[in-house]
Parts: C-alpha cells; structure tokens; sequence
C-alpha cells in the first residue's frame, strides 16, 4: 500500500537482498558497527580518541618528565629536534640519538632572554630511561620513561619549556590525564542525572514530566559561563586539589546532565508508543521487564551517542572554567590550567608553543563529535 | 469515440536505476506504454513494482539518486514533439512542460501544500507561471479553479492555510492546482490512497468529471484493483520495475493473458468470493458484553490549564462479541474503531460505560474496574494482532523471544518446553521453525504478521482483536494472512474482533459486522445483511463508495474497440 | 497577535522569578557574607573597619535576616532600581552594569546578525549540493568551529595580528574615543574594532547554525510539497528559496533560545581576553573578589538579556509562520 516515496520501491528491493545473507541472524550491535563501521571520519574519531585515552592513563611512562619539574633557566626555552647521527672524531656518521642544548643570551637592555641552540651541548637521550618517580597508571611507582635524557639534568624540551622551564610536552601529556578524565566522569554523573530525570519524565509523562522539562528548558536558557562562574564561587579557596577537581566535576554536570535528559526523554515518549511495547504489555510482561528488556535495548546505543556527544561539550566547559581562573588550579596540570600561560600576549609571541594544550583540546573535541556523531547516526539500525 | 491515432505521450523502452550502497536497483526495466487524449490509463502494481518511479520519471521528477538510464519520452507538446528525457530536468523547457501541459496530483495531500504559504497564493503563483496575466485575473481565475473543484467558499479559501483544510479538500486544492492551466496530461499518483473511502468516491467522481470537460489524458497510478475497474480505459500492470501487460480494462480484469495477472486478480477477486459464513448459534454464548460505553479524549491543557479540546471517541456503543464468532468492527479514520478494540483490553479506561468479560469458568470480569493483576490474567484469554506488521515485533528480539515473551510471563515453562512450543507454533502460522533465532528484519511485511499471529496464539486465546491487520499489506498476502486466521479459528475456537476500514476484507472474513460513525455503532447485523442490504444512510453511503473490482458495478462506458489505438 | 505576545510576555515572568532566585542563590553561595568579605579586603589594604561600622553595614543590608527577607529586600529594590551596592568599586551597582549591559546586548545582537547572514545561505548550499566539495568544506568548518574555544581563537587572532601588524586588536574603541561622546567618526571606529570579536564570538555559532540550516533544509528538500512545487514548473532556485527555504527557516530562527545563550558566555570569555568594555570582564572580576551584588545584578540582566531575545524571535517566528500564529 506504501509507494509513497519513490525510494519505497528501491529500499523494498534492497531489503529482500539483505534478507539472503548473514543478516538474518545479526543482532543489533552488530549491525550498529556494521552501520557505524562505513562512516569513515566516525572510524578516524574512535581511533584518535582510544588513543588520547591510552596516551592519557599512560602519560606517566610517555612523559620524559614530571610536569611539577622546573628549571628556571629553561625559561621558554624553544622546542628542540632530535638528531639520530653524530659525526664522530673521525668524521663518520654513526647512530646517537641526541638533542643539542641551549646558549642562553641576555639582551642588556630589555633583559629579555634569548636561546641559540648551542652545536658543542650534546644530550643523549634513549629509550627507557631512568628518570623522574612517577605512579603508573596509579598503582606502583617507576623512574623509567618511555624515552628522554639519559642524564636527567639535561634539558630536554621536544615541544618547548614554559615560563617555569617545566617540559611542555610533559605537562601537555599529563594535561590530558585530567581533561579527558574530567569529560568522562562528568559525563558519568550527567548520565546518571540525565536517565533518571529524563526516564521518569519519558516514562510516566504528566506532571512530571511538564516540571522537568520546565527546569531542563529553564538551565537551557542560561547562560552557562556565568553560571558555572557564579557556582564556582561557592568554593572555597583553600579547598585541596583533588576536592576541587570534585567540584568541579559536580559544577559541570549539574548543568550538563539537559542534553542527555532531553534523548532520554524523546526516546521513551516514542518508545513507549510504540506498538512492540504496547505488545509486551499485552503479553503480561511486567512493567520492570518491558523497561529493561523491550525499551532499554534500543536505548542504550542513543544514550551511547548522546554521552559521547556530551564529552567534548564537559572538556570545552573545564578549559574554558580553567582558562578563567575559575576552574582548576594549579599544580592540577589540565588543558585549560596550561591554556591560563597564553592569556599573556608578550608571552605567546614569545613562546607560541604555548598554543600546543590548545591544539589538543580541538583534536580531542573533534574526534569525539566525529565519534559522537557516527554513533548518532548508527543508533537506530532498524531505520 | 474518435479516431484518435496519435498519442500523445509515448513512453519507450525507459529504465530507471537507483544506485544505492554499491548496488543498483533496477527500478524500472525497459517500459514502453502510449497515452492518448482523453483515456483513462491504469498503472497497477504492488510495492515495489515500479509504477510510481514510472510516472515521476515521465516530468523527470525522480528523486535521488534515481536516473533514467535510457528510453524515450515522446510529448506532443504545443511548440511540436519533444522527448523529455533528452530535456535538462531542471531547464526551461521541461519547466514550461510541468504544470503546463503535463500536470501532476500525489498521494499524500496532507503534506503535497506548503505548510507556510496560503492555498490562493500557491494557485495563483501556479497560474502566473504560464499565463501571461494580472494578478487580480490570477485571483479570479483562482477562485473559479476553486469553484469547479467543489471548495465552499472559494474567495475565503484562497487566504486559508493548507492545515485548516481536510484531507480530502487539500486533495481538492492540489487537483485545482495541476488544472489551473489547462493540462493535456494529468498524472495522478495513488492520489486517493490516503483518503477515506467515501472521500475517494467524491475525488475520482471529480478527476472523471473534468478529465471529459477538459478531453484530459489521465494516467492513474494505484494498486487498487478496485480503483482499476471503476475508471481505467485501459489498464498496464506492473511489477518488479517490468511491464507485465496491458490493454483494455475488460481485456486485463477478465482475460488477463499473463500468469502474474491472473495471480494478483485471483487475490483481489478471492476477497470478493467470501467463504461459508458460520450460522449463528441459536443460543450464543457471550463472552464480552459492552454497555453504554463512552470514552473522551482531550487535548491542548496547560501545567494549570484546562484540556481546550475534547474528542468523543467513543459515544455510547452496545456491543456483543460470542464465543467462536468474527465480528468486524468497520469504520472510517476518526470513527473510534481502533479505541474501542483497545479499550475492550483496558488499554484506554473509558468515562462511562460497562465492559463485562466472561472467563472460561463463568466468572464475570468488569474490565473497566480490574485492577492489573486481573487485567495481566485475562491478556492470556485476550489477545491482540496490531495493524504494523514492522512496528509490533521488537527489531532487537529474536523470533523465538518474542513469541516466547507471553509464555514467560504467564506460564511457568521450562526453556525446553517453550522452544517446543515456539517450534509448533510457528509450523501453525506456516513458518519454517529454524527461523526462530532470526530477527525481525529477516522478514517481509506478510511473514511478520504471520509471527504476530503466532505470538497472539501463544496461550490459546478465546478472543484476538486484530486491529487492521491486513491493510499494512499487499493485496496478494492479504488472503492468506486471513485465510491463516480463519484456520485457526477451526482449530482452536478463537473467536476475533476484527478491525477494518477496508469493506472487502471484512466481507471475507467477518460473520457479523458493526459499521461505527463519529464513535457511534449506526448499524450492526449479519455482513450479508450489511454489505448487500444496508438501512442505514452513512451504510449505504460507505458500501456504495468501495470500488469493486467488478466491470459490472463501473458507472463509467467501457471502451469498445482498441482500432482506435493503432498497434495495441 | 497581540494575544500570542501578551501571553509570551506574561510566560516570562516565572522565568524570570527563577532567574532571580538563582542569581540571589549565586551572590548567598560565597563562605560568610559579604561584610566579612569587605572586611577582608580592608585588612588586605591595611584599612580596618571597627565593629560599629560593620554593624551598620549588616544593619544597612539586613545581613542577619531571615534568607526570604533578603530575598525579597533585594529583589525589591532591583524593582525601584537600586541594584545594591558594589564595595570594590564604591558605587551602586546600578551605575556600573547599564553602559556594561547595553555593550554586551549590541554585542550579542550584531553577531547574532553576522551569525545568520554567513550561516544560512552556507548552509543553503551545503544542503542544495550535498556532498559536494562545497558541502564538505563547510561541514568540515563546522566541525573545526565548534571544537576550537572561542578564547583559543581570540587569542590565536591576537597573536597574529601582534606578529603580521605590530598591534594588539583589543578593545572596541582607539583610545580617542573612550571617553568621546557617540558621533560619527565613533561609529566608524566602534565599526573598525567590533569585526574581531564579532568574528570570534561567531564562529562556533555560525558552524553549528551552518549544520542546523543544512539538516533542517535536507529533511524538507524531499517533502512532497517540494516536489508538487516542481511539477508545477517553478524554477529551481526560485522554487528552493520560496518553498523549502521559507518552511526550513522557522526552526532555524527558534535557534535563538539556545544560540544567544552561548552567545553570551562566549562573550564572557572572549571580551576579558580582548578586554572589551562589555559585561564580561567586570562580571569575572565581580566573582573573583566576590563583589555579589554586582555580579547578581549581571547574573540578573544576562539572564532578562536572553529571555527577552528568545521572546523577539518567537514574535518573529509567529509572524513569518502562519502554524504558529493561528494555532
């Protein structure tokens, strides 16, 4: 009876093809990464965000360095390349893998420090050296990196040192640790707000779900850098690092949760109209049965989407927080705490690789929106 | 009739391709069919069967990535023979074509207007594209366009939005817009499929009566054999993108040449042949007793407000559903037929009313006043087949899981017992049992339905309420999805509440019918009764208005010769 | 029309209670109250302040209320336009937030503006030619758009501009023409700076309304009213523009209720690194040195500033829509 779109007639052929092969038997998730699998920039995004996540829980043992260690003589001191022959005494080439040091020049009259790669310093650096303590993956500690000086005194500087002589791409690492753990957690917690609120509102509808969607439209409406400020507030000064991290994490979410709420919501109000469930209904099922076994299978994949499209949102939200100084503080090494360095203009110009964490945040977000928006469009395979 | 030689649209040899994921669908397959002045021609086919893609392809309306891939399309247009494949589809030649002299009418007249632009300005932009006029003449000429087509009120119409307009109205402004400039083709696809049947009725009457004013070409999409019989000249049936055959109405309905034909003739005159009705027992054993019942449904409250609109759904209906018999429940959109097969499960509680539901053991239930735990223990006796054959299986279920899901729930078999029982259950709806770790989407429209069934006879019912559950299909399937029932019922005593806009099917399938109006039952009695001898206006009205698909109920002259086509 | 304006205008005033609350909520939730605060930054200066003093000042701003009468103390005197009192910069806040606050809403209204103007014939023809280089290369700025922070492009912008011209881009005005009275020649230089924070506040914006526009129009471009459009012979530009442009605009405009609010905290940002006189910098400031009545009175006026815009664009939608209006 349906001939309504010409495709009708197209789609209804392919369908009898897919039918013939293996498809009969594939269950949902395969055909969500059956689906997800064609979308070529999705792939690149959960390749470039496993990787982040990896570098992030092993940024300890990827870091040359520590990033609380400084050497203020390193003050900005440029990005080194490295070099993997030396000329020996005979004038032969052989392998030595080395970076070359700085000459350090004060101009007299601006006082302002300037550095020449200095051809006689020679630094050797290697593969699993011994170096700073550091915790791996927060369980035991270790002195081996995964590469760096030999001598851990030298500097080593691959992306350039910031005003303390801390190692950028130490800090830049380590950075990644809690932004990226920031969005994740937050995200955590958003999920837990945003299902209950918005399965209760989806589920039973009514009143309920008239005030909820009031107070979700409600924090939609705000403006949230100047809530998040005014909340941040709230805390006080002298609260220890891991406690502000908390709450932090709490700002964020109280605010982050709407978004998941509203997919949440959407999907129950048309899942619960939809005539399988009315079916199970019918069949005798019990209530708690229809929600996780008819209703939450096809829920799952879209809140997958819907919490992956809200982790970059978190990590924008925690730079933009720390940029401020409103965020998080240092020594907490994020992002938005290194970003806080390029507020200076006369110390960009002076050191542009301060720009660096920068960069990450957009790669970060990037991949997960690609990732978020390929999980998006495979949700539904049915469709 | 004239001696009308030339046509004047002459389709060749056209294919269509829509190339999709890596693969090419072969929508169309080397079609050649001609148009004369002033015929009727019939496109009929099932889904997927190309007829549609045939007639978009023919003002190059194709959708992406749809492409006419080769074939001619030879117009006598008034600037001389052109062949519109050749056009640029979005050029000013073609452009002066559409609308012009080849007009068109979709199926879906609800969203065939724009939503944002008032009826008289879309007329009127309609009218000024290919006359060169004043815009007050525009007006006027709009207004009179509206007239003919049997608008009230025309001037007050030209300033209404397309959503104040019914359904059947929207399909009355687009047919005044595909006519505003006098076209010598009208291309009407499926344009009363989405309307009610007495609504067709009025449409076709319509289209007729101005294709004989305006000497009009009328090339008429459908899958209506019903349709066919009452309007076609001539007839071409389609399927699978391939023109099976065509010719004269009488020729293809009564002597249909091709085995394809007569396969989808026999479905649709099948229905028409109904199968020994059960007499009625002379003491009938009721088994549900509905009384009084009244159920509202309101809209359009605030968080404080009160509800602005309230809809009588169901007005004070009467009804008696016995043991072992097949009431039809027949209705137009909008009578309340679909709420009173649900409310009879509980599903919506009504205002007023009693619905009385006898068990197997005597005991009476008010299903209006049972609490869940009661309601749960009679959805075993109850049960219910929905009209979506796509839409009641869960896409992440496997077949073995959703039929099993009632015998989980209220029976306390062991897996074994339950894949036994899934396994005859599905040989009695004809299906292999290996396809029960399968998932729904393995499945076509006709197979899933036959699962629902499997599924809605899981506990041994005494009483299905199907709930429109052939019209989601082909015509081809739809006996035999009915056939199926009706085993059944031998079998296993099921009596069914059947829940039908479409006559035909009910008259094959149903002893006893009840036709609902406005969410009131106007007339009940035997379907002899009902379908060949109705007392009541809007029964008369209604079974008038069903076309049959039997040359001597046409109202319309049959084409006596085909001489007048040259080559046919 | 006028009954669907009266109502909206009235369907404000809950949001608007609300708003309040939370912003009161915001100026209670720093540790002790504020005469402590004041009493700190004193003692930073070396100043003291003696007991009775601070006893009027409690007295003066009923400190030791009851939350409700404070409440209502301050949202009541916000009503007469005292919007209290700022200790940092000895004036009433009032004096401070209007120049601020008419600043940011010009702001906001001339990105919004440049917002719309970029997005939507992009977007346009990104959903006219899908996947076309054209559709890849805007789908491809809308995606760098919205993961690049505003604050990194406004610095980065900076930065450029320090290198290639020797000149920081900062503030909206040259320095002549601080404290110069509205002329002319001011417009012309308010003009020469607003460009760059207009285009960095944009950005993210305009990719996201970019992608709103495409998808809103992709979904209507294959309506059959689209194509009942087209059999009747209308040109295609003519007949894209007329039909499903004119129906994909509509929630394209009610974007407002969501762009104006990043809008705004974008601008928070964007203005303290370009050191804009608009809210943003005096409302960060505020917070850091806890000065709560005004960064309540900004929180307030921020919050009116987006209800009141998303109230123009529903008045605007129910003009250029006919559902809207007559529903």
């Amino acid at each position: 009876m349906s001939d309504s779109v010409d495709l009708d007639d197209g789609s209804e052929l392919l369908d009898q093809q897919l039918t013939s092969d293996r498809m009969v038997v594939t269950s949902q998730w395969s055909l969500i990464w059956y689906k997800f699998r064609r979308h070529k920039l999705a792939m690149i995004g959960l390749t470039v965000t496993l990787l982040i996540y990896l570098i992030a829980a092993t940024a300890g043992f990827l870091s040359p360095s520590v990033p609380s260690k400084f050497q203020p003589k390193f003050t900005y001191a440029p990005p080194q390349t490295i070099h993997f022959f030396k000329q020996n005494e005979m004038g032969e080439s052989e392998y030595f893998p080395h970076v070359l040091g700085y000459k350090t020049t004060v101009n007299p009259e601006s006082f302002k420090r300037s550095y020449v790669i200095d051809e006689t310093q020679v630094v050797p650096i290697g593969m699993f050296v011994k170096g700073e303590k550091y915790n791996f993956l927060g369980m035991f500690a270790s002195e081996t990196h995964l590469f760096g000086p030999i001598d851990k005194k030298h500097p080593f500087y691959l992306i350039g040192a910031d005003r303390l002589g801390r190692d950028l791409l130490t800090r830049t690492l380590y950075g990644a640790r809690v932004s990226m753990s920031i969005g994740l957690v937050g995200v955590a917690l958003s999920l837990v707000i945003g299902v209950i609120l918005g399965g209760v509102s989806g589920f039973y509808g009514g009143i309920m779900d008239r005030v909820i969607q009031r107070v979700i439209e409600f924090i939609r409406s705000i403006p949230t850098i100047p809530l998040w400020l005014g909340l941040a507030t709230a805390m006080p000064q002298d609260w220890p690092a891991i406690w502000v991290y908390f709450f932090i994490l709490i700002i964020l979410s109280l605010i982050g949760w709407t978004e998941i709420a509203r997919v949440v919501r959407g999907r129950f109000l048309s899942l619960r109209t939809e005539d399988f469930v009315m079916a199970a209904r019918l069949d005798g099922v019990s209530e708690m049965r229809i929600i996780l076994r008819h209703m939450m299978p096809s829920l799952f994949s879209h809140i997958i989407a819907a919490v992956t499209l809200a982790i970059p949102n978190m990590i924008l939200a925690e730079s933009a927080l720390s940029f401020l100084g409103l965020g998080l503080q240092p020594p907490i090494v994020s992002w938005g705490v290194l970003l806080q360095d390029t507020q200076n203009l006369r110390a960009i110009t002076q050191a542009p690789w301060l720009f660096v964490p920068g960069i990450c945040v957009v790669v970060a977000v990037l991949a997960l929106n690609f990732l978020g928006d390929g999980l998006r469009d495979a949700a539904d395979p049915y469709s | 009739m004239n001696n009308r030689k030339k046509p004047i649209l002459q389709v060749k040899n056209l294919s269509v391709d829509f190339p999709i994921h890596k693969q090419t669908i072969k929508a169309v397959q080397d079609v050649s069919f001609d148009l004369y002045a002033g015929e009727t021609l019939c496109v009929v086919g099932e889904s997927g069967s190309g007829k549609s893609v045939t007639a978009r392809a023919i003002l190059q309306l194709i959708v992406n990535p749809g492409k006419i891939m080769q074939g001619e399309l030879l117009f006598e247009s008034l600037e001389g023979a052109v062949d519109i494949a050749q056009l640029d589809k979005k050029g000013k030649q073609i452009r002066k074509i559409r609308g012009n002299e080849i007009a068109m009418i979709f199926q879906e007249p609800m969203t065939s207007l724009s939503p944002v632009h008032t009826i008289g300005h879309q007329l009127v932009e309609a009218i000024l594209l290919h006359n060169d006029i004043s815009k007050a003449e525009a007006k006027s000429q709009a207004a009179e366009l509206l007239r003919r087509v049997k608008i009230p009120n025309p001037e007050q119409a030209l300033n209404s939005y397309s959503f104040e307009f019914s359904g059947g109205m929207r399909q009355r402004a687009m047919i005044a817009m595909a006519l505003s400039c006098k076209p010598k083709v009208l291309i009407a696809d499926e344009p009363t499929t989405a309307l009610d049947v007495t609504t067709q009725a009025e449409i076709l009457d319509l289209i007729a009566e101005l294709q004989k004013d305006e000497e009009m070409a009328v090339l008429f999409i459908t899958h209506d054999m019903g349709v066919v019989a009452q309007i076609a000249d001539r007839v071409m049936v389609m399927y699978r993108g391939q023109k099976i055959e065509d010719g004269l109405v009488q020729q293809v309905l009564e002597q249909p040449k091709e085995a394809y034909t007569k396969a989808l003739l026999n479905s649709v005159l099948k229905l028409e042949t109904p199968p020994m009705h059960a007499k009625p027992d002379a003491k009938p054993k009721t088994i549900i007793d509905v009384k009084d019942l009244k159920l509202q449904f309101s809209s359009g409250g605030g968080l404080f407000k009160k509800p602005t609109l309230v809809v009588k759904a169901i007005d004070g209906v009467n009804l008696t559903i016995n043991e072992g018999e097949r009431l039809g429940i027949v209705g137009e959109s909008g009578s309340g037929k679909t709420t009173l097969g649900r409310s009879l499960l509980g599903i919506y509680p009504p205002n007023e009313g009693v619905i009385n539901y006898t068990r197997k053991t005597g005991e009476i239930i008010q299903i209006e006043k049972a609490n869940k735990a009661t309601l749960k223990s009679i959805y075993g006796e109850m049960r219910m087949i929905f009209q979506d054959p796509h839409s009641s299986l869960n896409p992440r279920m496997t077949i073995f899981e959703t039929i099993a899901e009632p015998l989980r729930a209220n029976t306390d078999m062991s897996m074994a017992q339950m894949r036994d029982r899934v396994q005859f259950l599905l040989e009695k709806v004809g299906m292999p049992s290996e396809v029960a770790n399968r998932y729904p989407h393995a499945f076509s429209g006709g197979q899933r339905q036959r699962i629902c069934i499997a599924r809605a006879i899981a506990l041994n019912p005494r009483v299905i309420i199907a709930d429109e559950p052939t019209s989601a299909l082909d015509v081809s399937l739809r006996h035999q999805v009915l056939d199926l029932m009706l085993n059944l019922q031998k079998e296993f005593g099921i009596a069914y509440i059947f829940i039908s806009h479409d006559i035909s099917v009910v008259r094959y399938f149903c002893d006893r019918v009840a036709v609902m109006e406005k969410g009131k039952i106007v007339e009940i009695g035997d379907v002899a009764q009902i379908c060949d001898a109705p007392q009541h206006p809007y029964t008369q009205k209604l079974i008038s208005s069903v076309p049959r698909p039997d040359l001597k109920y046409r109202k319309k002259p049959l084409l006596q010769t085909t001489m007048a086509y040259g080559d046919v | 029309m006028l009954g669907f304006i009266i109502k909206r205008v009235l369907g404000m005033i809950p949001s608007l209670a609300a708003i309040s609350v939370l912003a009161f909520i915001v100026i209670q939730l720093p540790p002790g109250d504020f005469v402590t605060t004041l009493v700190a930054q004193a003692a930073e200066a070396g100043d003291t302040i003696d007991d009775a003093k601070m006893a009027v000042l409690r007295q003066r701003y009923g400190v030791g209320d009851p939350i409700l009468v404070q409440y209502f103390r301050w949202i009541g005197g916000i009503l007469q336009g005292d919007f209290g009192y700022s200790f940092e910069w000895n004036q009433p806040v009032s004096q401070l937030v209007w120049e601020r606050m008419g600043m940011t809403s010009l702001m906001s209204f001339i990105t919004l503006m440049f917002i719309w103007a970029i997005a939507l014939p992009i977007g346009i023809y990104s959903a006219v030619n899908k996947y076309s280089f054209g559709d890849y290369a805007a789908t491809l700025f809308g995606f760098i758009g919205m993961a690049t922070p505003n604050f990194l492009l406004a610095i980065v912008l900076m930065y450029i501009s320090t290198i290639w011209f020797g000149n920081s881009v900062g503030g909206l005005f040259s320095p002549e023409y601080v404290k110069a009275d509205w002329s002319l020649a001011k417009i012309w230089d308010f003009a020469k700076h607003i460009w760059i924070p207009v285009l960095v506040l944009g950005t993210a914006g305009t990719a996201a309304l970019i992608r709103v526009m495409r998808a809103n129009l992709l979904d209507e471009l294959n309506k059959p009213y689209v194509e009942a459009a087209r059999a009747k012979g209308l040109p295609e530009v003519k007949l894209i523009l007329a039909y499903p442009v004119r129906v994909a605009i509509n929630p394209f405009i009610s974007t407002v209720g969501w762009v104006l609010p990043t809008l705004i905290s974008g601008e928070l940002i964007v203005s303290t690194v370009l050191n804009l006189p608009t809210a943003g910098p005096l409302l960060l400031q505020a917070l850091k040195s806890q000065d709560m009545f005004l960064a309540g009175a900004f929180l307030l006026m921020i919050g009116a500033l987006v209800l009141i815009g998303t109230l123009l664009s529903d008045i605007l939608l129910a003009i250029i829509d006919p559902r809207i209006r007559l529903s």
